[in-house]
């Protein structure tokens, strides 16, 4: 009898070491820095779970504690890719038993691609394919339409208004960097206004607050003048830097505005609080004002104060629509097919999920 | 003597706040003074800031105290002094080779980050069942939301003309983000009362001492 309940004990323990499920992996999608570790102790019914880290030297690290009998943990701290690493999980009960416990070993790995991005990369080289497509048909002399974007009038109206005013035309690329999309945006526009404003003799006015880009649209201007055919009538002061502090940049333009009381004023780029300021002094200068930005904050305040604002994605689409050029056109119909697809995908997921099926957004979202 | 400038400092700050405002009625001499003041310290201390918080500890810190370590920021120093050779008419044309180097950069990453943000995880953000929600408000703001997106990005697709029963999709999607820019603009004008506010605090309290700061 006696030893029946031995080997009855000893079976037990071997039991519930044996329902004690405790693994650790390589995490995935990564730089081979992190262990997945899972485990499940529902049925040994322990109160605390205790993981350790069983170093090289014989020490042991504790690495997490738990009370979910059921769950996982990711180890990020002291892993080293290709490396084996130890584990330790110690099923406890209320005053600090050890009931079960198992030993694993995992070995972390730098994963070349992270696929929780492949709805990124489908859709990267879609757009990527489309806009070569397009770029290469429209250098193939296929025409290519684009609608009419209001804003953009302004400019041969603007500049023919300066000239006949014999005032000047101003434009503010923004207040960010050259990092910024936006500015880069605006100093394609300020490309096309730069060569009208040459061919009709207007005077241009260029005050920049960023270092790079005033070094940046001071090219774009003198390339402007040279394409107009009129290098003579180029003005290295024409663009100029005033401050990089946001305010006092604004105080400065605003001087400008109102002494030098230009005929047209051009805000394409990022701005920030600044842009009412602008805006509004340019109004009551009486300017003719064009206004662009992709900052949803600050549309409003260009909205109520400019005669005409580029709404977001118009600043990126202008200068394509000014330039016509083979690149800048195939890049543009190439983002339309992209929000062609978008809007087609958008339609199929709502259906999807109305009607309960989740896969197409669990593959879109991006974790 | 540290009192002294503190009371300066405030009377400054009082004089040179009325200058700009003064700015309400028109253009004068006290204004340009001001504006002249303020751009040029504010150029000058973003000149130094650069020297001190940018240059120095970015570049010549690391590079003096372990080159071997750094000095694969020689890179971008060398990328920083070919924007110098702007200044010599003979060579400027080796500043351009940076700025091609910032603006392709720039659209690069640029061109992932913004398919993530603004089109991937929009979309998952949308893709949803308008229709289930606990209350007829949140059903109906999950309805708002799905057509003003749709409509919205009709509104900017740029290679079909705006007539019809795409120009009427096009112009709900442009009503939608006129709706949301007049919120936008209430919500920041109040935003810029508190901007006043603090001013006439300081002019009142600090200058005058008639309210309590």
């Amino acid at each position: 009898m006696r030893k029946f309940l031995i080997f009855l004990f000893l079976f037990s323990a071997v039991l519930w070491a044996q329902n004690l499920d405790f693994t650790a992996e390589d995490n995935p999608n990564d730089d081979g820095s992190a262990i997945l570790l899972k485990w499940n102790a529902a049925e040994i019914g322990a109160a605390t779970l205790r993981i350790t880290k069983l170093e090289e030297n014989g020490d042991t690290t504790l690495v997490y504690l738990s009370s979910d009998v059921i769950g996982q943990y990711i180890l990020g701290d002291g892993i080293q890719p290709k490396v084996p690493a130890n584990f330790r999980l110690q099923a406890l009960d209320v005053t600090g038993n050890i009931l079960a416990e198992k030993e694993v070993t995992a070995v972390a790995k730098a994963q070349w691609f992270n696929t929780n991005k492949i709805s990124l990369l489908i859709m990267a080289i879609i757009l990527t394919a489309a806009i070569v497509y397009y770029i290469f048909s429209a250098r193939s002399g296929k025409e290519l339409y684009i609608r009419k974007i209001a804003g953009l009038e302004s400019i041969d109206e603007s500049v023919g208004r300066a000239t006949e005013m014999g005032r000047p035309i101003l434009f503010i690329p923004g207040t960010l960097d050259l990092d910024d999309m936006q500015t880069i945006s605006g100093l394609s526009i300020l490309s096309k206004l730069a060569q009208r404003a040459a061919e009709y003799e207007a005077r241009l006015i260029v005050p920049v607050c960023r270092s790079m880009v005033l070094s940046t649209a001071k090219e774009v201007v003198k390339e402007a003048y040279l394409r107009a055919g009129r290098p003579d009538a180029y003005d290295p002061d024409a663009v100029f830097y005033l401050t990089d502090d946001q305010f006092g940049f604004v105080a400065g333009v605003d001087g400008i505005i109102v002494r030098e009381k230009p005929a047209a004023n051009f805000f394409l780029g990022a701005f920030y609080a600044e842009s009412l300021i602008l805006a509004e002094t340019g109004f009551a200068s009486g300017s003719i004002q064009t206004a662009g930005t992709a900052m949803p904050s600050q549309l409003p305040f260009f909205v109520v104060a400019c005669d005409y604002t580029l709404i977001g994605e118009e600043l990126f689409a202008a200068s394509a629509y000014l330039s016509k050029e083979p690149h800048q056109l195939g890049s543009l119909k190439g983002q339309d097919l992209g929000k062609a697809i978008f809007l087609v995908v958008l339609t199929l997921g709502i259906f999807l999920e109305i009607i309960g099926v989740h896969f197409l957004k669990d593959f879109l979202t991006i974790h | 003597m540290v009192h002294f400038f503190e009371v300066l400092g405030i009377w400054i700050g009082a004089l040179l706040t009325f200058a700009i405002f003064s700015f309400l009625y028109k253009d004068n001499p006290f204004y340009k003074v001001a504006e002249q003041i303020f751009v040029g310290l504010s150029a000058g201390y973003w000149f130094v800031y650069t020297i001190f918080f940018i240059l120095l500890p970015n570049m010549y810190n690391p590079l003096t105290e372990n080159f071997a370590a750094n000095w694969i920021k020689l890179i971008p120093a060398l990328l920083g002094v070919m924007m110098l050779m702007r200044l010599i008419p003979s060579i400027e044309w080796v500043s351009r080779f940076p700025i091609a180097l910032v603006i392709g950069t720039t659209s690069g990453v640029f061109f992932l980050r913004y398919l993530k943000s603004d089109v991937i995880n929009q979309l998952t953000a949308t893709i949803m069942n308008p229709f289930s929600g606990n209350n007829t408000v949140m059903i109906v703001g999950q309805i708002l939301l799905v057509i003003g997106t749709f409509t919205g990005v009709v509104y900017f697709y740029f290679s079909k003309k705006h007539e019809g029963a795409f120009g009427v999709t096009a112009r709900i999607g442009i009503y939608f983000l006129m709706i949301s820019f007049g919120a936008a603009f209430g919500y920041t004008a109040m935003a810029r009362i508190s901007l006043l506010i603090g001013r006439l605090q300081f002019l009142l309290g600090d200058w005058l001492g008639i309210i309590q700061p």
